[in-house]
């Protein structure tokens, strides 16, 4: 029982069907699909840290959600503490909503414009039965002090509220029924430098006082570093290459993380500019991820590309303890 | 260097004082009307409305006589002082009918509109809501309903379940459940896919209670503003159904039967016929200004989407 | 067309700003978003505004095409643009200088071109307003111009609409649609916010290039402290409508002299094995609740008694170094 992990996602595919006309879904023939998420798996362990990492269009949102049960998967395995969750739908549900909960990107859209803050905070609460409506008010108040804010806020509307506050609202609802997992939507992201450092911060705190486990799905390089202790770095819907934190930034294997820590911005001495310097940056776009390209899907853009890329994927292989990469360059016998 | 823990309310003026209007409802409330006294029409609409509502409520006290009571002057007589509006061919004073009529014209108007916005709005919350079938169904109903004239509706609903006031509030009512539909489940179909439905779904919360409590008072503010634009529709469906002769039967005073009684007199007793008209006219067109008044305060609102 | 940058005079100033002022009447009276806000951009320069959000620097970007509608809002100062006060001109002469001299790039491309046309023709008409030539000449410079940003098949491109064009490659050809007239200076307003991070590089490695080959000047304004790092030579910190510190590359983030600006680097998760980010308590003070003295001094660690009374002036420090601050330099 112990070491189990608290999440394991097993080969996890999430295909949304494309809306041909009616026509098109009387005509014999492939169904085109996106491919969202493509075969994923990883595991979170409970009280761990893993951040999921990519570019637009590479499933990470979309993994949050399937994680969440939000929506639901084409196929593949979710289990949550050992119990398997993937199939599960209505009110057999419920017991796991009380377990993982959802932090979101916008402060101003995730929070009912009608609802004052407390009634938000509060619902989760009394939906779940842990509180009666005589002591969800201090209830409230208590878990608002925990999140930064002063019980009195728990009387404002969301607009009265900056977003800073508003992003603390949020996380006070997502641990309103205890979680032991949050996933965090790119929780960060639209908030300000100083606001950011400040909800990092109460993010990493809640984490050591209420042993969270989180998700953290992010675009940024930095955050990610930052928060983490695993790294899952995601393209196109699969993952490119997992490791612990310094691991990936030490020692990057798979080109694509390469291209990606080239071409994030960090604060410099100002001598040189990353942005000069040819052959640094990848070229190229992003393949459609409706009709898929054959074999590994970071060769378009891939500068070390050779002859088993064109027709082969490549799977997801442990080069080292905890370190695995799905490239083809590393893969057992391959020439590096 | 302090962290996350600095409490933001508190120590920190700047923060909490960037508004610096009263806090909370009232402030909302003060900045609404100064926002719908600018506009001199709306506040002409008010004025309309406020004034039939008067009339309607205190018409016993307001009325110089028995609406109902024949013969209280000569029959057809032109406005004089003792009848501001002269009489119609029953000899029954006619202000006293107008003010009168006041009531049928609100109480059928108002009660008819929300009649429709409570099944409209509920027929389109639950097909915004649940979407694929459901959707389907309920919209090519209101579809349907949409293409049909209001009236013929009206009359074919009379016909079959006969006179009287609440028959005929609920003829004028189902013209206009269709456009509450269509326009809430337009409004619940994007609310419902912000994350704060999301995240209620995700806290546990069913189905009805997040339609109820999290999506319906999203949506209810242009709902509110079409009410106030339909309930001058209302009246005019009503006047146009009393004026065929299926509104409340004589000797009640209604003012669309009162403009068909007057018309075989047109020529020698026009007021017969144009004074109740001028009368329906007026408040038509108050309500409409008031309703565009109402839209345009909540407009900045609505778009803020607070 | 390309000029050597060792053809340039020294200093050459394309863009002196001076005491530019953004007002608003609200209905609660009259607000100051850009607060006498003065600076130059010289030819080949790239010269950073960073602030956080409400700081103030879209809109002083935006003030100087005059882009902002006055009535509610209100212009003063001085913008001085090869010889000539862009404040002062008619709209006329002002619609000659916008998208010819002066090329303007916004945070979101698909926004930026119409949707119902094809992008090539979009940039043809653009071409048209500021060179009356013959269309097939235009035509012409226009896939010259989609070759030069990276634009791979400019033929086909160039018949494309809007919505077939990827994020990074609308903003790319709004590049191109901005440096077709070979402009003096490039405003560009977040250009990359909403583009991915490996996308986000080209772009900005194809604005370095720009600025090398033809010496246009840009002003570029974000709130990325990496993007404004890796891309400019000089940079402007505003914060509550004002400019707060002004300094080298390598200066203003190695030797920050406003606590503001010390605090802002410090928040970055950089390379770290912090267990902490150094957070700066509170929000940037909203433009009608502004703090007596100096706007930072709530926020501020280092903040004395005086700092609450008497509003700093922005003063020299050394050689290219301003900083409105009471303690500057501690």
């Amino acid at each position: 029982m112990a070491g189990r992990p608290l999440l394991e996602v097993e080969d996890l595919v999430k295909h949304f069907p494309l809306r041909d006309g009616a026509l098109g879904r009387l005509l014999p023939g492939r169904r085109r699909v996106v491919h969202a998420v493509d075969g994923v798996s990883f595991t979170v362990a409970a009280g761990e840290t893993l951040g999921l990492v990519g570019e637009s269009g590479c499933g990470k949102t979309t993994t949050g959600r399937l994680v969440l049960r939000a929506i639901d998967p084409t196929s593949g395995r979710i289990r949550f503490a050992g119990e398997d969750i993937t199939r599960l739908a209505g009110r057999a549900l419920l017991p796991f909503r009380r377990q993982a909960q959802i932090v979101f990107q916008d402060p101003y859209a995730s929070l009912n414009p009608r609802m004052t803050v407390g009634r938000m905070v509060g619902e989760p609460m009394l939906v779940h039965g842990l509180v009666g409506r005589a002591e969800v008010g201090e209830r409230v108040g208590a878990l608002l002090e925990t999140v930064g804010l002063l019980p009195e806020h728990a009387r404002r509307f969301p607009h009265e509220l900056s977003g800073g506050q508003r992003q603390r609202v949020g996380i006070a609802r997502a641990l309103a029924v205890g979680p032991r997992l949050v996933v965090a939507d790119e929780a960060v992201s639209a908030l300000d430098v100083s606001v950011r450092a400040q909800i990092l911060n109460l993010l990493v705190d809640l984490r050591e006082r209420l042993g969270l486990a989180y998700l953290f799905v992010s675009h940024d390089l930095g955050v990610i570093r930052f928060v983490s202790h695993r790294v899952a770095v995601m393209y196109l819907g699969r993952l490119a290459e997992v490791a612990p934190t310094d691991v990936l930034f030490k020692r990057p294997l798979h080109p694509y993380t390469h291209a990606l820590m080239a071409a994030i911005p960090t604060v410099g001495d100002g001598a040189a500019s990353i942005f000069d310097e040819p052959g640094r940056l990848i070229e190229g776009e992003l393949p459609s991820p409706i009709d898929l390209p054959r074999g590994c899907r970071f060769k378009s853009r891939c500068p070390y590309r050779f002859a088993p890329c064109e027709d082969v994927e490549p799977a997801l292989a442990p080069i080292e303890a905890g370190h695995a990469v799905a490239c083809h360059l590393h893969a057992q016998g391959g020439t590096p | 260097m302090t962290d996350h823990a600095g409490p933001e309310g508190l120590a920190l003026p700047a923060a909490a004082a960037t508004r610096a209007e009263p806090a909370g409802a009232a402030g909302e409330a003060l900045r609404w009307w100064r926002r719908f006294a600018r506009n001199r029409g709306a506040l002409f609409g008010l004025g309309v409305f406020l004034a039939v509502l008067v009339m309607a409520v205190f018409a016993p006290v307001l009325a110089p006589h028995d609406p109902v009571a024949q013969g209280v002057g000569k029959p057809l007589a032109g406005p004089s002082l003792s009848h501001w509006a002269g009489t119609d061919s029953f000899g029954r004073d006619i202000v006293s009918r107008i003010v009168y009529g006041a009531r049928i014209a609100l109480v059928v108007g108002i009660l008819a509109v929300l009649l429709a916005l409570v099944i409209g709005v509920t027929l389109g919350l639950v097909a915004g809501y649940y979407g694929g079938v459901v959707d389907a169904v309920i919209m090519r109903v209101m579809d349907g309903l949409f293409a049909f004239p209001i009236i013929i509706l009206a009359i074919g609903m009379m016909a079959i379940v006969g006179f009287g006031v609440g028959n005929l509030i609920v003829a004028v009512a189902v013209g206009f459940i269709a456009p509450f539909a269509r326009v809430t489940r337009g409004d619940v179909l994007a609310v419902k896919e912000e994350p704060y439905v999301e995240a209620a779904r995700l806290a546990g919360v069913g189905s009805l209670a997040v339609m109820f409590r999290h999506v319906l008072p999203n949506v209810m503010a242009p709902v509110i503003v079409q009410g106030a634009l339909r309930v001058s529709g209302a009246i005019i469906t009503e006047a146009g159904l009393s004026f065929l002769g299926l509104g409340p039967p004589p000797p009640t005073p209604v003012w669309g039967s009162m403009i068909a009684e007057g018309r075989n007199f047109i020529v020698m007793a026009p007021h017969v016929s144009t004074l109740p008209g001028i009368a329906l006219m007026v408040t038509i067109v108050g309500l409409n200004l008031l309703g565009d008044g109402l839209r345009d305060a909540l407009d900045p609102r609505l778009r803020r989407g607070a | 067309m390309t000029v050597r940058p060792d053809d340039l005079p020294a200093a050459d100033v394309v863009l002196d700003v001076r005491d530019l002022t953004v007002e608003f009447l609200t209905e609660e009276g009259r607000v100051r978003a850009v607060d006498e806000v003065s600076f130059q951009v010289r030819r080949g320069e790239v010269v950073g505004l960073v602030g956080e959000s409400g700081a103030g620097k879209s809109l002083t970007s935006e003030a100087i095409l005059r882009l902002i509608r006055c009535p509610p809002g209100r212009l003063s100062g001085q913008v001085w643009f090869r010889g000539r006060d862009l404040l002062r001109l008619s709209e006329a002469e002002l619609a000659t200088i916008r998208g010819g001299e002066i090329a303007m790039i916004f945070q979101n491309p698909g926004g930026s071109l119409n949707p119902v046309f094809r992008v090539g023709d979009q940039i043809v008409e653009a071409l048209q307003l500021h060179r009356p030539e013959p269309r097939r000449t235009l035509r012409e410079r226009t896939l010259d111009i989609l070759g030069r940003v990276g634009i791979p098949s400019a033929a086909a491109r160039a018949r494309d609409y809007p919505h077939q064009f990827s994020g990074g490659m609308a903003q790319r050809a709004m590049i191109g649609m901005g440096i077709a007239c070979v402009p003096t200076l490039l405003i560009a307003d977040e250009p990359t916010t909403a583009l991915d991070v490996t996308i986000q590089a080209q772009v900005l490695a194809l604005i370095r290039r720009l600025c090398r080959e033809t010496g246009v000047a840009v002003l570029l304004v974000s709130h990325d402290l990496g993007v404004i790092s890796q891309m400019c030579h000089r940079v402007l910190v505003m914060y509550a409508g004002r400019i707060v510190e002004a300094a080298s590359i390598q200066r203003i983030f190695h030797a920050p002299a406003h606590p503001y600006t010390q605090a802002l680097v410090a928040c970055l998760p950089g390379a770290g094995d912090r267990q902490r980010l150094g957070a700066i308590p509170g929000t940037m003070p909203g433009l009608r609740a502004l703090p007596s003295g100096c706007r930072f001094h709530p926020r501020c660690r280092l903040a004395e008694a005086r700092c609450a009374t008497e509003e700093p002036r922005l003063s020299r420090l050394d050689d290219g170094h301003l900083a409105a601050c009471h303690l500057a330099g501690r």
